[in-house]
């Protein structure tokens, strides 16, 4: 086969969706990657390593090769039979797969959470409250003058946000770094505030006050201690006058503010503070989402049942309350009699009381790779890479949706998540009838 | 096996073809209205029933990415609305901001069969599309936001009318859109710098256009596409005591591009553009002056975006007026801005009748209806939520058709708005006839839907039938037998198939959606290319071959061909 240069090629590894990468294909490999980060061309060049390429089911205590048909079809029997089963992950996956999921977990009046609820969860609770002055990231591209970032490290988790969205952008309005500021506010000096113009190192889990001592610096008022977080109160006000003084100023903000200390509340205080902003000038904020579709995964969650994750279906309607319906609380109460998961490798990442109850109930799991998850899953149905052997639509971090390509074919045996949740869901509808 | 079925004896109330009240049999094959059936087609015995083509909205958000924006910011409105999951249906919530799913019931119960979602950001037409998709039974479309459009802005300051008619060809092609949506053009430019304008000769910031050169250039270029619907427009200013002149100088900046006696400009949610006085204190209804000027020029048409008294969520693409909604109610606010294209609002909002601001504006969109007096110039709306929700339609209708409805909400509002509205002394009353043309006929008349808002032979078979005997109740005097009555149909037909019966869905189905598509010569569309690509880059942050939506994106899509005279 000869090569193949594909151009415009959307990325899914973060929330950032470059759409700019061009792939090599030779011989139905991908190659080379240029315009990628090194996040990207490992993803890109290394999606073929460690997957599992057929469907596995454990016989006893040992997973053994099986076929899909079965695979499923005893998937859908475990879901069909549980009281509360649970449906997690789903960030990286398409919206067409997340959509046949959601009504999956409404077929069987289970619960459906996806990994924002171990993620920027405060984030949206914070928004149910105060809501949240943002735009699509052309915006900053082409007018901010100050751009934060706020327990976030873009050079690490989000390597091109600051050469294609901001301060290392060229916009309509500002043509180069020169025309813009650079703020980085953490608890140590990360490879990004080694870039900023002002880089204010706060004390851990101390984010609510200099919030707080933030608003009431831009509001006017009188502070009356010197030192907040850490920082002396005339460097708070010089930072409350670079706020107020910008054109357009853009807050973005990581998991070192949604999930230290104060968590939601931390989130209000900056969305507040962005709001109040406005009545002074223009200003933005906007979460660093992680995975490529975890936006989508909100997106396709909320127009199907109102809420954003967390969705409770055990009464046959959409119930919401995080902290009792997410994942991770559900597991830790023992609550959940099976779990499906599904593009995620929640064994990894949550506290060890809830992962050890996945391992006590049926655990299945659908994903491409070989992960802690899929080692502790009694079935495993391995699947395809969405924007490299399979198509499929996906949210970048501000909303804007892409549709990503097929570059390769997954390997012959393997099937794509949409398939497999399609196959899972007419076969339970069939075992209800 | 062909599906057919007859409907039999029902009161047929049938605008487009001059049909108001008479007793007739309707027959449909194969999803369309035919002039026989064979003697085994499945019969329906609507003696005694009124018989309506399904009903169209032309202004609803229904889908995307501020609609559903708005889902995530309000959980509160959803607790108090579920829908359970049964055999037939999916489970959902309601209240202001339904789920996809239960819009598409809920729009089915009431006999309405095709909706549009009149406010789409380009660059997020996706996710409107995968809302729309996921949106059952009804037929349905949207309207690109083209009015603040940084190509547009330029090619009208740069006078290259025919690079701009291309290139909306170009936009709608590529967003599946229906229609050109304008919103107060120029003032979201401006509001990407957190600045308001207010008039339509307000230069641009940057741009060196202003809102009346971007109105009348689309307006022009609409006509060169020879799309199926005209411009649409929100204009500036809304909100603003005294706005209603803005209103009528927006329709007034295009009548001498008018040639024949049909309307080239639509006008939408005209209440909240209605306002007379100065300041909130002397605000009054500037619905008289409004009607008076749609009443003595023909190219004009309007929507209502009627006030219903209750909480709903505030959405539109008019950033800067939702910022100042805020502001003025303190309630919570969600803003996003798109680049180079458009922005958007949301605010919560309740509607109290004892307030004197929300009871004029009650008042406004009532008296706009009933002084009107073409009514096929006039659409029922409540730009869904904006007004309140698409499910209020039938207290606007019982409104319209009973002067004793209106005195009794009167009685119940603001003192001081009661004395300062001209509502009281309206005597008109719609008649059932005026209500299908108002609410179907006509907005498919000016959406150009041929097989809609009609039960002509060859008409799509989209038809409501009410459970109502207008020759054996009199309305007027019995509003809740109307409301009651446009609450839930008997029978909901989509494509000839039963889709609801008295209230419960039947079928679940998923309809099509609308598209425009626009054809320019070969040589302009090069060229217009060739322009594109040199600028896109500086104005997106993504790849303008991503942009296009491809055509298997859409679930049933339905494309309408207009030809372009560039």
């Amino acid at each position: 086969m000869s090569q193949e240069i594909i151009s415009n090629v959307i990325c899914t590894v973060c929330g950032c969706s470059c759409d700019h990468l061009q792939v090599t294909i030779n011989n139905d490999k991908i190659v080379k990657v240029k315009n990628a980060c090194a996040m990207s061309s490992g993803k890109m060049l290394g999606y073929r390593n460690e997957r599992i390429t057929q469907p596995m089911m454990k016989k006893g205590r040992t997973l053994k090769p099986t076929t899909y048909e079965r695979a499923i079809d005893a998937t859908a029997k475990i879901i069909t039979k549980s009281s509360s089963p649970l449906f997690y992950g789903w960030s990286l996956t398409s919206n067409e797969a997340i959509e046949i999921g959601v009504d999956l977990a409404e077929e069987t009046g289970g619960f459906f959470d996806n990994t924002t609820s171990i993620c920027h969860g405060p984030t949206i609770l914070g928004v149910h409250e105060i809501g949240e002055s943002s735009c699509t990231l052309g915006e900053i591209r082409h007018r901010a003058d100050l751009v934060i970032y706020w327990g976030s490290n873009p050079v690490h988790a989000h390597p091109l946000h600051m050469s294609r969205y901001t301060v290392m952008s060229k916009g309509r309005f500002r043509k180069s770094r020169a025309d813009r500021k650079l703020v980085v506010i953490d608890v140590r000096k990360t490879d990004t505030a080694k870039l900023a113009d002002v880089f204010i190192q706060i004390e851990p889990n101390s984010d609510y006050e200099l919030m707080s001592a933030l608003r009431a610096a831009v509001r006017g008022d009188e502070i009356e201690q010197e030192i907040v977080s850490g920082v002396p109160i005339d460097k708070i006000e010089e930072l409350a006058e670079m706020l107020i003084n910008c054109e357009f100023g853009a807050l973005f903000f990581g998991l070192g503010l949604t999930m230290s200390s104060g968590k939601n509340k931390n989130i209000e205080a900056a969305l507040s503070l962005v709001k109040e902003l406005n009545s002074k000038t223009k200003f933005v904020i906007m979460p660093m989402r992680g995975h490529f579709n975890v936006n989508g995964a909100n997106n396709v969650t909320t127009w199907l049942t109102g809420y954003p994750y967390a969705v409770d279906f055990t009464q046959g309607f959409p119930r919401y309350n995080p902290g009792e319906t997410s994942a991770v609380d559900l597991l830790a109460r023992g609550e959940c009699d099976s779990a499906l998961i599904v593009a995620s490798d929640p064994i990894s990442n949550f506290p060890h009381q809830a992962a050890k109850h996945l391992t006590s109930i049926p655990l299945m799991t659908i994903d491409p790779h070989i992960t802690p998850t899929t080692m502790c899953s009694d079935i495993i149905l391995p699947s395809a890479h969405v924007g490299i052997e399979t198509t499929g639509s996906t949210y970048r971090m501000d909303g804007v949706v892409l549709e990503t390509r097929k570059l390769v074919d997954p390997p012959k045996t393997v099937k794509t998540d949409v398939e497999i949740l399609s196959a899972l869901l007419k076969r339970v509808k069939s075992l209800k009838r | 096996m062909e599906k057919e079925l007859s409907i039999l004896n029902a009161i047929v109330f049938d605008p487009l073809n001059n049909i108001e009240g008479e007793k007739l049999d309707v027959h449909i094959k194969n999803g369309k209205i035919v002039e026989s059936v064979g003697r085994k087609a499945r019969k329906i015995n609507a003696s005694g029933k009124i018989m309506m083509p399904g009903g169209v909205d032309i202004h609803s958000h229904i889908a995307g990415s501020k609609v559903n924006a708005g889902r995530l910011l309000r959980p509160e409105d959803h607790r108090k609305d579920v829908e359970i999951k049964t055999k037939r249906t999916h489970s959902g919530v309601g209240y202001s901001i339904p789920s996809t799913r239960i819009t598409g019931y809920r729009y089915a119960k009431m006999g309405y069969t095709t909706v549009f979602d009149p406010a789409t950001p380009p660059l997020k037409t996706r996710h409107t599309h995968e809302e729309l998709d996921s949106t059952p039974i009804i037929d349905k479309g949207c309207f690109p936001l083209l009015g603040n459009n940084w190509f547009i802005m330029e090619y009208l300051r740069d006078g290259r009318l025919d690079e701009c008619a291309a290139f909306v060809a170009w936009m709608l092609k590529a967003t599946k859109g229906y229609a050109i949506k304008i919103v107060d053009p120029g003032g979201v430019e401006a509001w990407g710098w957190g600045k308001f304008i207010k008039g339509l000769d307000d230069p641009i910031i940057n741009f060196d256009v202003t809102p009346r050169e971007i109105i009348r250039g689309l307006c022009k270029v609409n006509k060169i596409l020879n799309l199926p619907h005209i411009i649409h427009v929100h204009t500036n200013n809304l909100g603003n005591p005294g706005n209603y002149q803005t209103t009528i100088d927006t329709m007034d900046a295009v009548r001498d591009l008018a040639d024949e006696k049909r309307p080239i400009i639509h006008i939408t949610h005209v209440q909240f553009t209605g306002f007379s006085g100065s300041s909130w204190l002397n605000l009054g209804s500037g619905a008289p002056e409004i009607a008076d000027y749609v009443n003595d020029h023909s190219h004009v048409s309007v929507d209502l975006g009627q006030v219903i008294f209750g909480d709903t969520t505030t959405m539109t693409a008019d950033g800067p007026f939702q910022y100042f909604l805020h502001q003025l109610s303190g309630n919570k606010w969600v803003n996003l801005d798109v680049e180079a294209e458009t922005g958007s609002g949301i605010v919560p909002f309740q509607y109290k009748r004892t307030n004197y601001v929300n009871a004029i504006q009650w008042g406004i969109g009532l008296e706009l209806a009933l002084l009107v007096e073409d009514p096929w110039r006039v659409f029922m709306t409540t730009d869904h939520p904006n007004g309140g929700p698409f499910t209020s339609y039938p207290k606007v209708i019982a409104w319209l058709m009973s002067k004793k409805a209106r005195e009794k909400m009167i009685s119940r509002i603001n003192r001081t708005a009661r004395r300062r509205l001209d509502l009281p002394n309206i005597d008109r009353e719609y008649t059932l006839g005026e209500i299908a043309t108002i609410t179907r006929a006509a907005p498919a008349k000016s959406l150009t839907l041929m097989n809609k808002g009609h039960l002509g032979l060859g008409a799509d078979a989209d038809i409501a039938i009410y459970d109502l005997d207008p020759s054996k109740v009199d309305l007027e005097n019995k509003p809740s037998t109307i409301r009651k009555a446009f609450k839930e149909t008997l029978y909901t037909i989509k494509n000839g198939k039963i889709v609801s019966k008295q209230g419960q869905i039947t079928g679940n189905s998923y309809g099509n959606t609308f598209y425009t598509e626009s054809q320019v010569s070969k040589n302009l569309e090069a060229d217009l290319m060739k322009d594109i690509q040199s600028r896109f880059k500086d104005y997106y942050t993504i790849e303008l071959e991503n942009y296009p939506i491809s055509d298997s994106f859409l679930r049933n899509p339905a494309k309408i061909n207009c030809k372009a005279e560039v």
